[in-house]
């Protein structure tokens, strides 16, 4: 081969162990590392046990909705009413929170979400809607809800109600340790079981998945479900962590979800994606927002820096892709 | 002053090199015909000359002139154009807007839709296929005539080299003899001719020249002249293939399934017949003759108006013990991101679980054995998106999914397209096992030989109409191609 002739691959290194690609993982594990290099050497109270507490519950809201969007976007489609349903989840919960035991209500909160979520699957598999529009209207119509069922806020008196959101289990707060188990629940649900799997061939192609004699449409509409019971879920926890329901909670949290989703390299057209990639795309949005948070970033520039830094990890991972 | 020459092409994916130094060359008014078994890296050297792949190392010269396609676009700039193996049209658009994409006449600024659709029927007459409503949207037209629109759309301009990565995998009958006329055209006017099959006996008919490749090298140029099918066959297999067709079976047993009066208006009527254990169907039709919407429709993937012997859907379909491979392997055969494993065991998630869990181990287990006995290549290629695999390859793999149902009745819809001839013999091989296992199979095929070959007994569909049973043992290709055509034999 003359040297003029030769034209050299470029290529980044791959981390291989065991047979497995772990470079995303690795990429995500160095991404966070860097940050939280950068943040405790540069801020004084990054390292402290009250940050570091609070940033773990942060994680939680935007982790659930995040699990919950990557099951829809999987199957090809998207989420937008979670925001919404975290709203009306947390405001039902503390409403009810007066009358019935409290798990009681937390359990109705995520059944709330249990039931949008089947509304919004059925609409778009039984009658072939697509999904942005349907979850565009039910995003405005579980807003209005919200504000029917109470347009003030509403603050529980039953201490109780604060059980669940401040409980630890050692260093970590409960409602980490929840996200976590859903999280690990998810990752075996998609890689898996037959659902799972299904749910993810459905995105890479519907048809040769219906030809292969598996019910597609009960699987788009698993799939919102999930999604549903994962906003619930974020929605009650949510107003048991801060002690207070507010029916205008959760406006734009979906734009958080569908984000950390793509950070974690989820294919918007759906079949591919990952939950642990996923996970870390949690990390970095919630580290993204403490980090600005603690030098005091003005909030404006905090979303235009927010946005700049996420478009930023997308190009690195899909660069990476491409030259795989 | 060679129109084309590569000269030592290196391809490696990820780390893996697949072509180890591939040269090529030819003049003006050659067909180059290439063949190899599956995997042999043809549609990888295709894609390289034609710039949808970057090449990992190696020269391209045209007319004595230094080149370098870096992109499909500048490969079209030089004058290559290419028709790939894959289907490319977009199916919601019409074939106009598929042919002229980018290219519309324009009146005062905007489309002149008029004269765009004179204009694609005008191309689609020179060409041989003016039986091609310009106006019908791309998806709904068959596979072959999707092919066909293909190949015009890369003649919109004379070309200096054309490319065609298995073009007559999908046609037969005139529309075969149209490609073979037009490429015979091109030829006089001076185009080079770049032509991948695994037929062997047209690449004998239309080729100047016949490189062999094998494992990623070109083994053997040779001249048509000089060599015949059964050299090629096993220059290509590395080994002599005895019989491509088993002994034909007899003594069939009970009706499996039975059609009777099965319509879908527009695509076929009145359609009846028997598949019986034991038995080989063949079903031969031309472009448009229903076969393929038959198959579907009697697998219940299309509702049928009338008649008896289809099922409501595929879950009942595959639940009475049925297996259908489709003839569209990208759009309904394979989910393409996915891996090879995933692909093969899709029809058996559900089945096979364990609790709410998949049986991995046993699913693994399944599909290693598939790879085996289907000789898929590369030998470890499981964990690898199907995407990734050769055509030939990823037709096997379609074939490994129905399989693994264990189905009792099997309608196989073209499952030797783009399969090399080695394997050709080993699917004929195992499907005759399965008929004498007591399956029931109805084998949809374009290549006559085939239909006949492997079969027992020969259905031709004329215009969604059933113009003919003949026993393959007494029948021959006339007979079977002119009640295709609505000619008495
Ligand atoms: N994107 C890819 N990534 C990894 N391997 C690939 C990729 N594309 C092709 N290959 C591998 O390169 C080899 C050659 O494939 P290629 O498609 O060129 O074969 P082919 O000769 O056209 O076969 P066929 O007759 O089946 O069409 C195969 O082993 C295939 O698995
Ligand atoms: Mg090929």
């Amino acid at each position: 081969m003359s040297a003029e002739s030769a034209r050299a691959p470029r290529r980044l290194p791959r981390l291989v162990v065991g047979g497995r690609d772990l470079t995303v993982e690795a990429g995500f594990t160095l991404l966070i590392v860097a940050f939280v290099a950068v943040a405790a050497t540069t801020s004084d109270s990054f390292l402290t046990p009250v940050n570091l507490t609070s940033l773990l519950k942060q994680m939680v809201t935007v982790g659930l909705l995040s699990l919950g969007m990557l099951v829809v976007i999987l199957t090809g489609g998207i989420d937008l009413s979670v925001g919404s349903i975290v709203a009306f989840a947390g405001i039902v919960t503390a409403g009810l929170a007066a009358d019935l035991p409290i798990p009681v209500a937390m359990a109705v909160g995520v059944a709330s979400g249990i039931a949008f979520g089947l509304v919004n699957g059925t609409l778009v598999a039984r009658f072939a809607l697509a999904p942005f529009v349907v979850t565009l209207a039910s995003l405005t119509t579980i807003r209005g809800l919200a504000f029917v069922y109470s347009e003030v806020p509403i603050a529980p008196a039953d201490p109780a109600f604060l059980d669940l959101g401040t409980a630890m289990v050692g260093p970590v707060p409960l409602i980490t340790v929840i996200m976590l188990a859903v999280f690990a629940v998810g990752g075996v649900f998609l890689t898996r079981t037959p659902a799972g799997r299904s749910i993810v061939a459905i995105g890479g192609n519907a048809e040769t998945v219906r030809l292969a004699g598996i019910n597609v449409r009960r699987h788009v509409v698993a799939a919102y479900t999930i999604s549903g019971a994962c906003a619930g879920l974020a929605g009650v926890i949510l107003a048991s962590r801060v002690g207070i329901a507010q029916p205008s909670v959760g406006v734009a949290f979906e734009l958080d979800a569908i984000a950390a989703c793509v950070i974690g390299g989820a294919s918007l057209s759906g079949g591919r994606g990952s939950v642990r990639a996923t996970l870390g795309g949690v990390a970095v949005l919630v580290l993204i927002n403490n980090l600005l948070n603690l030098y005091g970033v003005q909030s404006f520039w905090q979303q235009v820096l927010k946005g700049l830094i996420i478009i930023a990890v997308i190009l690195v991972q899909r660069v990476n892709r491409s030259r795989g | 002053m060679s129109r084309l020459e590569l000269r030592d092409v290196h391809k490696e994916f990820s780390g893996v090199e697949v072509l180890h130094g591939v040269g090529l060359r030819g003049d003006a008014g050659d067909v180059i015909g290439v063949v190899g078994a599956n995997g042999a890296g043809k549609s990888t050297l295709i894609k390289i000359l034609s710039g949808a792949l970057p090449m990992s190392s190696g020269a391209m010269w045209m007319d004595g002139e230094r080149v370098d396609p870096r992109s499909p676009h500048d490969a079209h700039d030089l004058g290559i154009r290419t028709v790939y193996q894959e289907l490319s049209l977009v199916p919601e658009l019409s074939v106009t807007e598929n042919l002229l994409l980018g290219a519309f006449p324009r009146r005062l600024g905007l489309i002149d839709w008029k004269a765009a659709d004179a204009r694609a029927r005008e191309l689609l007459v020179r060409v041989g296929f003016g039986a091609i409503d310009p106006r019908e949207r791309a998806g709904r037209l068959s596979v072959a005539r999707q092919q066909m629109v293909e190949i015009a759309k890369a003649l919109i301009s004379e070309p200096r080299v054309l490319v065609l990565d298995e073009p007559s995998a999908v046609l037969a009958g005139a529309d075969l003899e149209a490609l073979f006329a037009l490429i015979r055209q091109l030829r006089e006017r001076g185009v080079l001719v770049i032509y991948v099959s695994h037929r062997l006996p047209e690449v004998l008919q239309l080729a100047t020249s016949i490189v062999v490749m094998k494992d990623g090298r070109v083994i053997e140029t040779l001249t048509p002249g000089d060599t015949g099918e059964d050299e090629l066959i096993g220059l290509m297999a590395g080994r002599r293939l005895e019989q491509i067709y088993p002994a034909r079976r007899d003594g069939h047993g009970q009706v499996l399934h039975r059609v009777d009066g099965l319509t879908r208006p527009g695509e076929f009527a009145d359609i009846g017949f028997e598949l019986r254990a034991g038995e080989i169907t063949g079903l031969f039709g031309l472009v448009g003759s229903g076969r393929s919407e038959l198959a579907r429709c009697v697998f219940g993937a299309a509702p049928a108006v009338a008649g008896k012997g289809a099922h409501r859907s595929p879950a009942e379909a595959i639940e009475a013990g049925m297996a259908l491979v489709t003839e569209d392997r990208a759009r309904t055969g394979l989910v393409l991101g996915m891996t090879v494993r995933d692909n093969m065991s899709l029809t058996t998630w559900h089945s096979t679980s364990r609790g709410p869990l998949l049986d991995v181990a046993r699913q693994r287990r399944d599909v290693a054995a598939m790879v085996d006995r289907l000789q898929i290549r590369p030998a470890g290629c499981a964990p690898m998106p199907a995407v990734h695999l050769s055509g030939g390859n990823q037709q096997k793999v379609v074939l490994a999914k129905w399989l693994l149902r264990d189905p009792r009745v099997l309608l196989l819809d073209e499952p030797t397209r783009g399969v090399d001839m080695a394997t050709r013999v080993e699917i004929y091989r195992m499907v005759d096992e399965l008929a004498r296992q007591g399956l029931a199979v109805l084998l949809i095929s374009s290549d006559l030989t085939e239909v006949i070959g492997a079969t027992d007994r020969v259905l031709v569909m004329h215009q969604g109409r059933i113009t003919g049973e003949l026993r393959s043992a007494d029948t021959g290709e006339d007979e079977v191609l002119a009640l295709s055509m609505g000619r008495p034999a």
